[in-house]
């Protein structure tokens, strides 16, 4: 690299060519003033603090704008710069409210901190432009545009860090200020809340509101770097909390992990669930027999209805070509559950009590009806000690594999590909690592929604010029950054990709060489897509052939494409199938192995991928050692020194169904709520009730432990140390931010209690010591502990956890199966279980909102998640909703062969016509009331992603 | 809505330029032209034609003078009173049109008929004072003549 020698206040520098002045000087030590820069951002140089004199020039120069040249001799700060940033100061001071917004909550107004070092105060000058004005439309952010500066870095922050570019400036001269969208409050833009405007702003014109307790200065709070307890992106996180009030005042965004200071609104805002007054404080046992339902809700899905006044604007007011979204704000607290409604049903017990119960009820249908008899359900939201110690009690003391989680509901055909066809479930690459692709392929996923934060950089490799091409049935907000947006039928990915193929072969595009090197099998897939001629294949997807070979052809040529999937791929009964063919995509034009290439599934709950690494699914001890090799077993019997179970365990759903039919008679549920989450609700309701005995922990009273003998009172997330591995394979520790409430416990220390109780000692000091055995058994995750793990986390693998942060790109010579190789695996288009028909016209999918996660027990909890989305609704095409005679806001009936809801109709364009979405988070109008509980052969996942449902226009509202 | 007419002017505008977003401006005058305003609906639809984003779309339609968001009667007229119009009276001659009009600055004519604004500089320094009436320029003028101007207009 060429690098230039200048002269800064008399030292000399060298630094790279294209340096700005004012990093040259940061590089010697100078720090100069600025208010409208931030080294995050693109420097614009319109505060003019920063100016400096180059020598030999007439006027000063803004130092953060300016570039280095070679010979420049440059001073920071003779009397005139110092006279003109005083004045400047005092300028910009007089226009500045009697009281700043920032100052008054998190402390750290820049200006005023600049004023009081320079020594300037306020008074002197006149201020000219007053009356800007105030917007508190927002539940999260306060804009104060009488403290705007017009630095610009809100619009920098919200345009080229989270690319959602809602903010610009209206107005000239004194009434000049920042405007949302077509200058609309802030609460009515289609402003995201993700909050890096606020993190942003220099002054008090863009500050958080109070989320249950008073924003205060962080000098007055106890910090904790921890890690963000919802999605999968596993964005590092500060939080400043009130150690005398126990509670989480504000939260920002860390850098030195994958998400590099960045947050969305549930990771900045939804932090208060924490401390609802709904928190499970005591054991309960259940006093109410015969077993049944106990709140409305859950009592029966065809009763259950949506409610709320559900007029939402739905119209795209929005951003872009995205969009609207309803925000009726009348939501408040009234869907989540009535602890009046379920309380009764229980007794308040002592924890020896409780346990006692547990470990004797379990133990007595272990003895009665052998380990099979029994069952269990970890969570992803929980941390990788706590799913080891679970998978542990659950093989070595109920002696059964029937263990599994989430994963099951996700991307468990994702993984069942991967491994089959490249021998590890794990992505092979960051989700950061687009910033090395010129083509993204992103498909099946509302990644805005689902992974704001890597969605982030997925907009900003589209704005330098990488080639987004998306492809889902719903045209989600990802879409309007694509090169090309493919807007296939529902349950047609295998001919859409099988036509890609096709197309990349007959264009001589293949990657022969890599395909030689490092992969067997490839005349499978090529005979079977040769089918797929982009005639066939377009006329299954719906794409026109043009533009199917057009995508193919360009996928094809990419210098570095990376694919990125979520649900919409995994959640079908073809759902392995889906992802095999993207794996053949992928392989056949050796996209894998290289920075800026790879397979990436995004992982859906933050701790989906640790989970699974530490054991918690049916078929593998932890690392994926399968418990039908008589290896791995022989060395588990040897650590754990009980037998274990040679035959894999049930999944998610066969074991809900074997509760159902009476074989598995009893279960330990943590942190999971199948109710709301798995298919086919009637059927899980009959399963829970007919269990013999149920044990629930958790923080709230979920719809699941309505059904349950026992409830065990569990830790949150922010309130335990443990470590969590995100989307990509990033392990990373969390630490306590606050003490649980009352008498609640560490879930791995209920753990080794139960298990004790039944008479296998379970004992260790710390979650660092469960973290030492799970690594001792894990060669992913060998060389890692607590302490070596860092700020940011390490990348498994990592050989060497002291000098790197582990591995970004993996396989890039060869695989981790028998022969090093990849193996190609054919799929064909089989369609979905349950196609639409006359008595069922349209397609349901279902999904999730930004705000919301899993069945809403957090996020429901959460002020402001619950105030911008309050109500379940569905979503459909203008033209579905004409001929039904919908209009937007209008109740309506759902109803599929398996049950109904109603809930509030949203039209949205993005919807496909025949098709309507709705998000599974709402108890009053569960989604899962009307999925199907047909299952992917290989994966197990159910198809939550089709089934065949009619709609309705409610007659009456559900609250009449 | 833009309507058909209006539709096929912006896409002649926008033929002209490298790059669709540069047709933007024209696209405003023409939509201002044909609709009297820029109305906040019209706004979000150009932000649909010309694939940006609808603050884009308002930060021109409030930076310049020239649009507005509602209508402003029959007959815009607009007094230039930057430095030099103002040293050859300029001031004078808007206060006495405001009192020939019997409006205030930025005020409608009860009727609809004119509406009266100030302007910034357009740039015809060497005859001023000047008048602006729709895109015509009136220049070197005195009260007199500038009523007469306004009164001539239907």
């Amino acid at each position: 690299m060429k690098t230039v020698r200048l002269e800064i206040d008399g030292r000399s520098a060298e630094v790279p060519e294209g340096t700005r002045l004012w990093d040259a000087a940061l590089s010697l030590g100078i720090e100069i003033p600025v208010l409208c820069h931030d080294p995050n951002l693109t420097p614009v140089g319109v505060c003019r603090m920063c100016a400096v004199q180059v020598e030999g020039e007439r006027v000063l120069t803004a130092a953060c704008v300016r570039e280095v040249a070679e010979g420049m001799v440059v001073r920071t700060a003779t009397d005139k710069i110092e006279r003109c940033r005083d004045v400047l100061t005092e300028l910009l001071l007089s226009e500045q409210p009697a009281r700043s917004a920032r100052q008054a909550t998190t402390g750290d107004d820049a200006l005023l901190a600049l004023a009081a070092e320079r020594g300037v105060a306020r008074g002197r000058l006149p201020a000219a432009g007053s009356g800007r004005g105030s917007d508190d439309s927002s539940p999260v952010i306060a804009v104060d545009h009488q403290a705007c500066i017009l630095c610009d870095r809100c619009i920098r922050a919200c345009d080229d860090l989270q690319h959602n570019d809602v903010i610009g400036r209206t107005g000239k001269g004194y009434t000049t200020r920042i405007a949302f969208d077509l200058d609309q409050p802030m609460g009515d833009s289609s402003c995201v809340s993700c909050g890096e405007c606020v993190a942003a702003c220099p002054t008090g014109a863009l500050t958080n509101h109070a989320l249950g307790a008073a924003v205060r200065p962080v000098a007055e709070l106890a910090s904790v770097d921890s890690v963000c307890p919802y999605c999968g992106v596993g964005c590092a996180i500060r939080y400043h909390a009130d150690p005398a009030e126990n509670r989480i005042v504000f939260a920002e965004g860390r850098e030195g992990s994958g998400n590099q200071g960045r947050l969305c609104v549930k990771g900045r805002y939804g932090f208060d669930y924490v401390s609802h007054p709904q928190r499970l404080t005591r054991p309960l046992i259940r006093v109410d027999y015969p077993k049944r339902a106990l709140s409305p809700e859950v009592e029966s899905s065809r009763r259950i209805q949506g409610s709320g006044k559900g007029k939402g604007k739905g119209k795209g007011e929005g951003k872009g070509k995205g969009e609207g979204k309803g925000k009726g704000k009348g939501g408040g607290r009234r869907h989540i559950v009535d602890y009046d409604q379920v309380l009764p049903a229980f007794r308040e017990a002592s924890w020896d009590e409780a346990l006692d119960v547990v470990a004797e009820r379990l133990g007595a249908i272990r003895q009665d009806h052998g380990p099979g008899a029994l069952a269990g359900f970890g969570s992803a939201k929980c941390s990788n000690e706590e799913a080891y110690l679970f998978q542990k009690l659950v093989r070595a003391v109920f002696g059964t594999n029937n263990v599994d989680h989430c994963t099951r509901l996700c991307h468990a055909s994702s993984v069942a590909a991967l491994l089959q066809m490249i021998g590890s479930g794990a992505v092979t690459t960051t989700f950061g690592d687009i910033e090395n692709s010129d083509f993204a392929l992103i498909t099946g996923t509302n990644t805005t929604a689902n992974h704001p934060v890597a969605a982030t950089f997925f907009k900003q490799a589209a704005a330098r010029g990488a080639k987004l091409l998306v492809v889902d049935p719903i045209r989600n907000p990802i879409a309007d950054h694509a090169w090309r947006f493919c807007q296939i039928r529902p349950g047609t990915d295998v001919a859409f990709y099988n036509g890609m193929m096709n197309v990349i072969i007959a264009e001589g595009l293949v990657d022969t060489d890599y395909v030689s090197r490092f992969t067997t099998d490839f005349d499978a897939v090529a005979s079977t897509v040769a089918r797929y001629t982009p005639r066939v294949a377009a006329g299954i997807c719906g794409i026109s052939e043009d533009i199917l070979r057009e995508v193919a052809i360009e996928y094809g040529k990419a210098r570095a494409a990376i694919t990125f999937w979520g649900m919409g791929m995994s959640q079908h009964v073809h759902g392995t199938d889906n992802c095999r063919c993207i794996i053949s995509l992928c392989l056949m034009t050796g996209n894998v192995g290289r920075p800026g290439t790879g397979l990436h599934p995004l992982r859906g709950q933050n701790n989906v991928q640790g989970a699974s690494d530490a054991g918690l699914i049916p078929m593998s001890y932890p690392d994926y050692q399968p418990v039908t090799s008589n290896e791995a077993r022989a060395h588990y019997e040897a650590a754990w020194g009980r037998p274990l179970d040679p035959k894999a365990g049930l999944t998610t759903v066969e074991i809900t169904e074997a509760a159902r039919e009476g074989q598995v008679k009893g279960m330990y549920i943590l942190g999971e709520n199948p109710f709301l989450s798995d298919p086919n609700t009637n059927l899980v309701r009959e399963a829970l009730t007919r269990l013999d005995f149920l044990v629930v922990q958790d923080i709230f009273l979920t719809e699941t432990a309505e059904f349950a003998d026992v409830i065990l009172p569990a830790t949150s997330a922010l309130e335990k140390a443990g470590t969590f591995t995100n989307t990509d394979r990033r392990v990373q520790l969390g630490h306590p931010v606050l003490r649980a409430p009352g008498d609640a416990r560490l879930d791995w220390q209920i753990i080794c209690e139960i298990a004790t109780r039944m008479g296998y000692p379970m004992r260790y000091d710390d979650a660092a010591e469960i973290f030492a055995e799970l690594v001792s058994h894990s060669n992913s995750y060998r060389g890692l502990t607590h302490e070596n793990l860092g700020e940011g986390g390490k990348l498994y693998p990592c050989p060497d956890p002291d000098r790197s942060e582990g591995t970004v790109v993996m396989f890039g010579d060869g695989f981790p199966t028998e022969n090093g190789r990849a193996r190609f695996v054919a799929a064909d288009h089989k369609g979905a279980d349950e196609l639409p028909d006359d008595a069922y016209p349209l397609v349901l999918i279902t999904g999730r909102v930004l705000e919301h996660w899993h069945t809403g027990q957090m996020t429901r909890r959460s002020y402001a998640l619950d105030a911008i989305e309050p109500d379940a609704f569905v979503s459909l095409h203008p033209a579905d909703a004409a001929a039904a005679a919908i209009a937007d806001g209008d109740w309506v009936r759902l109803t599929s062969r398996r049950g109904e809801i109603t809930l509030a109709a949203r039209i949205q364009e993005g919807t496909q016509p025949g098709s309507v979405f709705v998000p599974f988070h709402f108890r009053e109008a569960g989604a899962n009331t009307l999925t199907t509980d047909q299952l992917d052969p290989d994966g197990k996942i159910p198809e939550f992603k089709f089934c065949a449902v009619r709609l309705s226009k409610s007659l009456s509202s559900p609250e009449a | 809505m833009i309507g058909e007419t209006l539709r096929a002017r912006i896409d002649a505008e926008i033929a002209r330029f490298p790059v669709k977003r540069g047709g933007l401006l024209g696209a405003l005058h023409i939509v201002q032209e044909g609709q009297g305003c820029v109305s906040l609906a019209a706004s979000k639809e150009l932000a649909a034609i010309f694939d940006v984003f609808p603050v884009e779309v308002i930060e021109l339609v409030r930076f310049y003078n020239f649009f507005h968001e509602s209508p402003r009667g029959r007959h815009q007229v607009y007094v230039c009173t930057n430095l030099p119009c103002a040293l050859r009276g300029a001031n004078v001659l808007l206060k006495g049109l405001e009192q020939h009009l019997g409006v205030g600055v930025g005020e409608t004519t009860a009727d609809g008929r004119v509406h009266l604004g100030r302007e910034e500089c357009l740039g015809a320094c060497a005859n001023a004072p000047m008048i602006r009436v729709g895109g015509v320029y009136h220049e070197d003028l005195d009260l007199a003549g500038a009523c007469a101007v306004l009164d001539a207009l239907e």
